[in-house]
């Protein structure tokens, strides 16, 4: 198991590198150019010449890479050309809130799916089955700002229920677990649960369903276990297939929660990657995207080394 | 005999589902304590629909079944709930044909049988346990205790349908299934554990129904013989009436392709033609397309079972009428 562990540290390594190089040029594919950002239009040369070297952007692109990522090792990702604060400070407490976000919604969306799933896939081509199917399609293809409108029109401008923006008092820095942070997670977390609760919901009812079909599954009601007992079976077999999939749901939904985070002006990643792309703030844009990337590398890798651990068939080698 | 373990009467079953088949039609078969009753018959006959309703294992939705059904004296198609989970696997325990299917792939072998020892009887999980590693020692599985802590795909084929044995015997059946337990092994390991089942039916004393495709096998560890056809008992009897004078002519031509030639261990061959469709079963008797005796009355009217002492037939026109054995 150890040397399996190692053995996947080692794999994700070039991955990681890769990453870094795209995140750094992919920047520079799009057009536009950064100074306009921070130098007026009409802006004589000498200050453009001056900016470049102080922001590095006069040096050839490899070198400029070499020092980003020497830097970006030991943590610093620059300075933000927009706010002139360091990206990596707002980075992270964009990345600690839209975890946050992605994490509850995650978790709601995996748990009803689970639910909804494991209902359909036990009452297979009844209407129980079809009124799931249902929900996990509109789930799956309804558009995620839409719906999100649809949510602040109703829950928030008909029926005063819950806040329409932001994370609560305090802004983006000042996360606590009471009723008004909460009110205002209420939300944007439901708009961003309804596609891991689609695709889980669709998953966990064919694995179930197909579970049902095992000849295992007959084997053991043939030995006199039943309801409780048989799910503990089928939910143990299927948890390997679960976990994978609802692991890589929560990488989606940080890249998901693009959109959701500009409805509801949550001030995670998102939300920050909207205002770097239309303030061409290279360095915060290569520092959020890189760290985003990182993110499902990381997250790849956690799913990899756990699946052996619930599953005793998977080889270890 | 006295009252039977097991006695099924004008069984049927009939598949409703998206699969429509009529796979036991009007079934009569008897089973006394201690017996070992080996069920004959080609691919189809209904052999393992008639293991699989004795647990009542069809799908319940899309599955009609009508007769009567007494094992042990309970009134098999009445049980419910608790009464039904603890006859399943406490009155009659089953062997599956291919043990590498049947396990639970992610639970250890001994967490299975200790599981089903728990759900039979009331007893803490460490005497549970001990139980279940007794039974692999009685299974004769070397090195029972490492074999305990094993998955199921860490064991060979031979080990792990002795690890179903074990599993099915753990809370001492009156009365064990095994659909043709034998044919995912190896030649030398198939009659291993066919010895082995004789072995344990002989020490416990319970009764076994099992499917063979190997007559060989069958006359080795059965008492008696059911030839199955097209969802019916055809012919019944003890082992050596049934191979030395079969009467029924399918027997006949099932034992022909076989115990002429003495190549024990192969299938049956196929006797020429193909069975019916049971979604349209002929409104005579079943076999008369492929029979050489058939005559009219056969393709009119179903010929009904007879019994005389220990023997039962099923037909018209028989190779030798049935008679008290010599
Ligand atoms: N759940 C089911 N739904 C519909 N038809 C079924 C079902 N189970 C079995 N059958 C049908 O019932 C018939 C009898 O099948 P069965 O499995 O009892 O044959 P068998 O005698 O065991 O044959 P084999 O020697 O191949 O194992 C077959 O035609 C099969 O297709
Ligand atoms: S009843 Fe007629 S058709 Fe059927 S097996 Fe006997 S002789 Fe053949
Ligand atoms: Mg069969």
């Amino acid at each position: 198991m150890f040397a399996y562990i190692i053995k996947r540290l080692i794999y994700a390594i070039p991955i990681a590198l890769s990453v870094t190089v795209v995140s750094f040029v992919l920047v520079y594919l799009a057009p536009g150019d950064p100074l306009n950002a921070i130098a007026p239009a009409d802006a004589p040369e000498e200050v453009i010449v001056a900016l470049k070297s102080a922001y590095g952007l006069d040096k050839p692109v490899p070198v400029q890479y070499g020092l980003w990522l020497l830097r970006a090792v030991q943590g610093d990702l620059g300075t933000s050309i927009a706010s002139g604060r360091a990206v990596t400070a707002e980075v992270l407490s964009a990345v600690s809130n839209t975890l946050l976000l992605a994490g509850m919604a995650a978790l709601g969306g995996v748990l009803i799916g689970c639910i909804l799933g494991a209902l359909a896939g036990y009452r297979h081509g009844t209407w129980i089955d079809r009124v799931a199917t249902v929900i996990s399609v509109i789930g799956v293809s309804i558009p995620h700002y839409w719906l999100g409108l649809v949510l602040t029109i109703v829950f928030s401008i008909w029926l005063p229920w819950f806040p329409a923006m932001g994370a609560g008092p305090g802004g983006s820095s000042e996360w606590l677990w009471d009723v008004e942070h909460l009110r205002h997670l209420v939300l944007p977390a439901l708009t961003l649960s309804v596609i891991p609760m689609g695709i889980i919901t669709r998953t966990v009812r064919a694995l179930v369903a197909d579970m049902l079909e095992q000849e295992f599954v007959t084997a053991l009601r043939a030995r006199g276990l039943s309801g409780v007992a048989v799910f503990r079976h089928i939910a143990k077999n299927t948890a390997p297939t679960v976990l994978a999939v609802a692991g890589l749901q929560i990488g989606y939904l940080m890249g998901g929660s693009i959109l959701v985070e500009t409805v509801f002006a949550w001030p995670g990643t998102g939300f920050l990657l909207n205002t770097a792309i239309f303030q061409r703030d290279i360095p915060l844009l290569q520092g959020t995207i890189l760290v985003l990337c990182m993110f499902f590398v990381v997250l790849n890798l956690l799913v990899d080394i756990l699946q052996p651990l619930i599953d005793p068939r998977m080889g270890r080698g | 005999m006295t009252t039977p373990l097991v006695s099924l009467q004008d069984l049927s079953v009939q598949f409703c589902g998206s699969r429509k088949a009529s796979a036991l039609n009007a079934v009569n078969l008897e089973l006394g304590a201690g017996e070992v009753l080996a069920l004959l018959g080609e691919s189809g006959s209904g052999k393992s629909v008639t293991l699989r309703t004795l647990l009542r294992l069809h799908p319940e939705r899309t599955t009609k079944i009508q007769g009567r059904m007494q094992v042990d004296g309970q009134d098999v198609l009445a049980l419910k709930g608790r009464a039904l989970d603890l006859y399943r696997g406490g009155t009659v325990s089953m062997v599956f044909q291919e043990p590498g299917l049947a396990f639970d792939p992610v639970y250890t072998i001994g967490q299975q049988i200790t599981e089903s020892i728990r759900a039979h009887a009331a007893i803490d999980e460490a005497a549970a346990r001990a139980q279940a590693l007794q039974m692999l020692e009685r299974v004769q599985i070397p090195q029972a205790k490492r074999r305990f802590d094993a998955y199921p795909h860490e064991l060979s084929g031979g080990m792990r349908q002795r690890a179903m044995i074990a599993l099915a015997l753990a809370c001492q059946p009156k009365l064990l299934l095994a659909d043709e337990p034998t044919t995912a092994l190896d030649a030398t390991v198939q009659i291993q554990i066919l010895l082995l089942l004789r072995e344990l039916q002989r020490e416990t004393g319970m009764s076994v129904i099992f499917v063979t495709h190997d007559i060989g096998a069958a006359v080795e560890v059965a008492d008696r013989i059911a030839v199955m056809y097209a969802g019916r008992v055809v012919e019944q009897g003890p082992v050596g009436e049934i191979v030395r004078r079969p009467r029924h002519p399918y027997t006949a031509g099932l034992l022909a392709a076989t115990v002429g030639t003495e190549n024990r261990g192969q299938p049956l061959l196929a006797v020429p033609g193909s069975p019916p469709d049971l979604a349209a079963l002929p409104p005579g008797c079943s076999f008369a397309p492929r029979c050489a005796q058939a005559s009219e009355r056969c393709r009119r009217e179903v010929p009904p079972l007879q019994t005389l002492g220990q023997q039962a037939l099923a037909c018209w026109h028989p190779i030798l009428p049935l008679a008290e054995a010599a």
